[in-house]
């Protein structure tokens, strides 16, 4: 379980995270949502002690994070940001075989080269195994990048943004094999989510935030209301129920 | 009414060229004052060769950052010059009478500027691209020099300390009649221009809109720059950020883009840093020949700080 | 393919560079005559050892500060760290001129990591979508601690010793001169130890400590393995510029940038490519030598030009 208390964060008196307390089990896939600014990168960074923690605390299944030694920290949890540009001239095979890192410090075993075969084939990477990452496109090099934090091994996997660069396949393809991963290797995904959609449609839980605090958290049908969209985004949108889940009409 | 802040820094300039004539003056005095005279006037020569030809650069490539040392014009001079005694043998270059030498020079320089500029111009490459490959290309003819010079003779010590820093001590009298030709010549030129120039410094798309012949006007302006370059690398040698500092300081200080401004401005600066560098060296601090390094350290420092400055807006 | 074309042009050089030279000197000899020998061991075997181990450790060097700055385009030579290990010995022997190579080249170390960490800090804070403009801002920091170095030289009077060390050659290196550079073999061993490291680091900030990575410590041990590269390769050869530049980017583009296995191609490479700017600076004006870093300032600039240009139309 990740327990965020009373964290807050701020950059040069600018208010970023305003006093979150929120526990995320293990198991599931929780989606981040809220609108440009609302912290949610921040907080993910937050959690993978990207960068260090102003006030409160954060427990990784009890370790506290910013105390804990970060190699171990790394054996529980991945994190793939947004940002991934990658300027290495690296095949994908060498990229993702660095997710094995926290484990081997370089020294890779002949588990660790299996996992990294399971995880090229999971993410249908491998006919580009040998191809250097620069010469990929966008998206088959987040592809990569994702295959890369899954094969990292980790309970925890924190993904930010990872639709960006998809087209609608991928983006389809991508939320699908992290629904296999989670439900048959008990991983936890923690994904902030642009479409909201996407969050209706995969998201076993969703946690809202605005302006730094968290407005809604709870299923999809909890918090994907006409009230708490409009709280969230500033406008009212309709939805819809397809199958159980919401589709939000955001567009309209 | 010509502006204040050009008759301030006349003033100032007027007294370091006071200060050099007089200051410490001691035994022969006659003598010693022809000898500063003539060494005054090669200085103001380079002082005005260098503060035309940056400014100008600037102007056409409408690019407050670059100057023709950066881009290694300074040192495509200096390989010229080798590559001239290289095929022509020492002998046979000693033999030459020094006018037609340096004409020889110039005349190769600009067609080596122009060959290596022109291309530049043309495609629009990142501007810092662009700086990287000048500053490269600039350790190139100098590597080629000193190779050059190796080849030519092989026993010559420290070819390249030398011919890496702006010597103002020892300054070449034989070319003082010609380079002040062509350096008036230019700068009147220059000066003619100065409303065409304010066009031209808005960049081409601008500058063609407003009706200039943008192709003959740059080349025109390019053969200025080779030209003046030539005259103060021959008087001194190399001045990798003189022409920066002194045309960021006459930005600086005059707050214009108006030629009509800035042309005398960042020529008094240059005269006021060269002539009052030197008098302060020579008789104070430092010795007399150091001021190339001094010039170099403080113009080096000033493009840091104009690289970070232009990166964070 | 390369790999072996690249170990056939090593071994060649070598051979080529053991047997010219001012001195005649032949395998025949080597056999019969024992002031032949004499020769061989006195100055051409530690010559050929010594460009040999330049190259590779200069290359190296600009494969780590690549990875560390993570820029394709800088080098020690163009970040102010051999500039300010220069200034280092400078000091040195101006202020303890009795004091041995190995305190020298300490000072000059420390000399130079204080140099690098500052362009470090700077290049990290300037913007990361201008690719070419923290080797610009390396070039002219180099030429900036330069000018404090002639400035310095000029004062004392010391400008012969500067040009010793800011103008690399290998004609001075005979047995008994030249033995620490054997240092630098023990820091490229160390960079081939940590090459994941390493790598990881190139990939960022980020990814390094997701991966668990101690991002600082790699980072300080990386700079401290290219400032005493620098610092030795300076106070024994005195600087060669360009070959931590292009060897890493040529070596890059066949091999990609894992560097645990890229390490000793780099390495070969380096050497190779110093040893033949050697051997052709002793060939270009026989029996008269030219420097290693003016034939090294033609050949590299050139390469790296060529770079920057196929670079730039590709992207």
């Amino acid at each position: 379980m990740i327990r965020i208390e009373n964290v807050s964060l701020s950059h040069r008196d600018m208010p970023i995270l305003h006093d979150i307390t929120l526990s995320l089990e293990k198991g599931g896939i929780t989606a981040l949502v809220g609108p440009n600014g609302a912290g949610k990168s921040s907080l993910l960074s937050l959690i993978a002690r990207l960068q260090p923690l102003q006030t409160g605390r954060i427990l990784v299944d009890g370790l506290p994070v910013g105390s804990t030694p970060s190699r171990l920290l790394a054996q529980r949890l991945a994190i793939l940001r947004q940002d991934g540009a990658v300027a290495s001239r690296l095949t994908v095979r060498e990229l993702i075989g660095f997710g094995r890192f926290p484990h081997h410090q370089g020294r890779a075993g002949a588990a660790d080269i299996a996992l990294v075969e399971a995880a090229l084939e999971q993410f249908e990477l491998q006919a580009l195994a040998e191809r250097f990452i620069d010469t990929l496109s966008g998206g088959q090099r987040q592809r990569a990048l994702v295959a890369m934090t899954f094969c990292q091994g980790t309970d925890y996997m924190l993904l930010d943004e990872p639709l960006n660069n998809l087209d609608m396949f991928h983006a389809r393809q991508l939320m699908r094999s992290l629904r296999s991963i989670v439900d048959e290797r008990q991983r936890t995904a923690i994904v902030v989510l642009h479409d909201i959609n996407q969050a209706a449609a995969h998201a076993d839980r969703i946690v809202a935030l605005r302006d730094g605090k968290v407005i809604a958290d709870g299923t999809p049908n909890e918090v994907l209301t006409e009230d708490n969209l409009e709280l969230v985004f500033g406008y009212r949108m309709q939805i819809m129920q397809i199958a159980g889940r919401p589709l939000v009409l955001q567009h309209l | 009414m010509p502006d204040r802040r050009l008759i301030i820094l006349a003033a100032i300039a007027l007294a370091a060229v006071i200060a050099f004539m007089t200051v410490d003056l001691r035994g022969n005095v006659a003598f010693v004052l022809h000898l500063r005279g003539l060494k005054l006037l090669a200085l103001l020569q380079v002082a005005v060769a260098i503060a035309m030809s940056t400014v100008l650069f600037q102007t056409v490539t409408a690019n407050r950052i670059l100057t023709p040392s950066i881009m290694g014009l300074d040192a495509l001079y200096l390989f010229g010059q080798t590559a001239l005694v290289f095929t022509l043998g020492s002998l046979g270059y000693a033999s030459l009478d020094g006018g037609l030498k340096f004409a020889a020079e110039v005349l190769l320089m600009i067609a080596l500027a122009m060959g290596l500029l022109w291309p530049l111009l043309r495609t629009r490459m990142d501007m810092n691209l662009m700086l990287l490959m000048g500053v490269t290309l600039g350790l190139l003819f100098r590597s080629l020099s000193a190779l050059l010079s190796r080849l030519l003779d092989p026993n010559a010590f420290s070819v390249v300390q030398m011919a890496s820093f702006a010597n103002f001590n020892t300054l070449r009298a034989d070319l003082t009649i010609l380079g002040t030709i062509a350096t008036l010549g230019a700068a009147l030129l220059c000066w003619r221009a100065r409303h065409t120039l304010d066009i031209v410094g808005l960049g081409r798309e601008t500058a063609i809109g407003l009706g200039i012949h943008w192709t003959r006007t740059a080349t025109g302006m390019l053969l200025l720059v080779a030209i003046l370059v030539a005259v103060s690398t021959a008087l001194v040698g190399p001045v990798a950020f003189f022409g920066l500092l002194v045309a960021a300081l006459a930005e600086r200080l005059m707050q214009t883009q108006r030629h009509a401004l800035l042309l005398p401005a960042a020529a008094l600066v240059a005269i006021i840093v060269l002539v009052g560098g030197q008098t302060l060296l020579q008789h104070g601090l430092g010795g007399a020949s150091t001021l190339g390094v001094v010039i170099e350290f403080a113009g080096g420092l000033v493009f840091l700080a104009l690289l970070i400055l232009r990166s964070r807006t | 393919m390369v790999k072996l074309a690249a170990c056939a042009a090593f071994v060649m050089l070598v051979i080529l560079s053991i047997f010219i030279g001012a001195g005649e000197f032949s395998p025949w000899q080597a056999i019969h005559d024992p002031a032949a020998l004499q020769l061989f061991f006195a100055s051409r075997l530690p010559r050929t050892i010594a460009a040999a181990l330049t190259g590779a450790a200069l290359s190296i060097a600009g494969l780590i500060m690549q990875a560390l700055v993570r820029n394709r385009f800088v080098e020690p030579s163009t970040a102010g760290t051999a500039q300010s290990a220069a200034l280092g010995i400078l000091i040195m022997t101006l202020v303890f001129p009795a004091a041995s190579l190995a305190m020298k080249t300490l000072f000059a170390s420390i000399l130079a990591l204080l140099g690098t960490s500052i362009f470090m800090m700077t290049a990290h804070r300037l913007p990361p979508a201008q690719p070419y403009l923290v080797p610009l801002f390396g070039l002219v920091y180099g030429g900036v601690i330069g000018a404090v170095v002639t400035f310095i030289g000029w004062q004392t009077e010391l400008l012969q010793f500067i040009d010793i060390w800011t103008n690399g050659e290998f004609s001075g290196v005979v047995r008994g001169r030249y033995e620490l550079l054997w240092g630098t073999a023990l820091m490229a061993a160390i960079a081939w130890w940590i090459a994941d490291r390493l790598t990881v680091l190139s990939l960022g900030r980020d990814v390094s400590i997701g991966l668990g990575l101690s991002y600082q410590r790699t980072l300080q041990l990386g700079l401290v393995i290219v400032s005493v590269i620098s610092a030795l390769t300076v106070v024994i050869v005195g600087i060669i510029p360009f070959v931590g530049l292009v060897v890493p980017n040529l070596v890059s583009r066949m091999l990609g940038d894992n560097l645990r296995g890229t390490i000793p191609w780099v390495g070969l490479s380096g050497a190779t490519l110093v040893l033949g700017c050697d051997v052709l600076g002793r060939l270009l004006r026989y029996p008269y030598e030219i420097p290693v870093a003016t034939v090294m300032g033609v050949v590299g600039a050139i390469l790296f030009l060529r770079l920057m240009f196929t670079r730039a139309t590709h992207a």
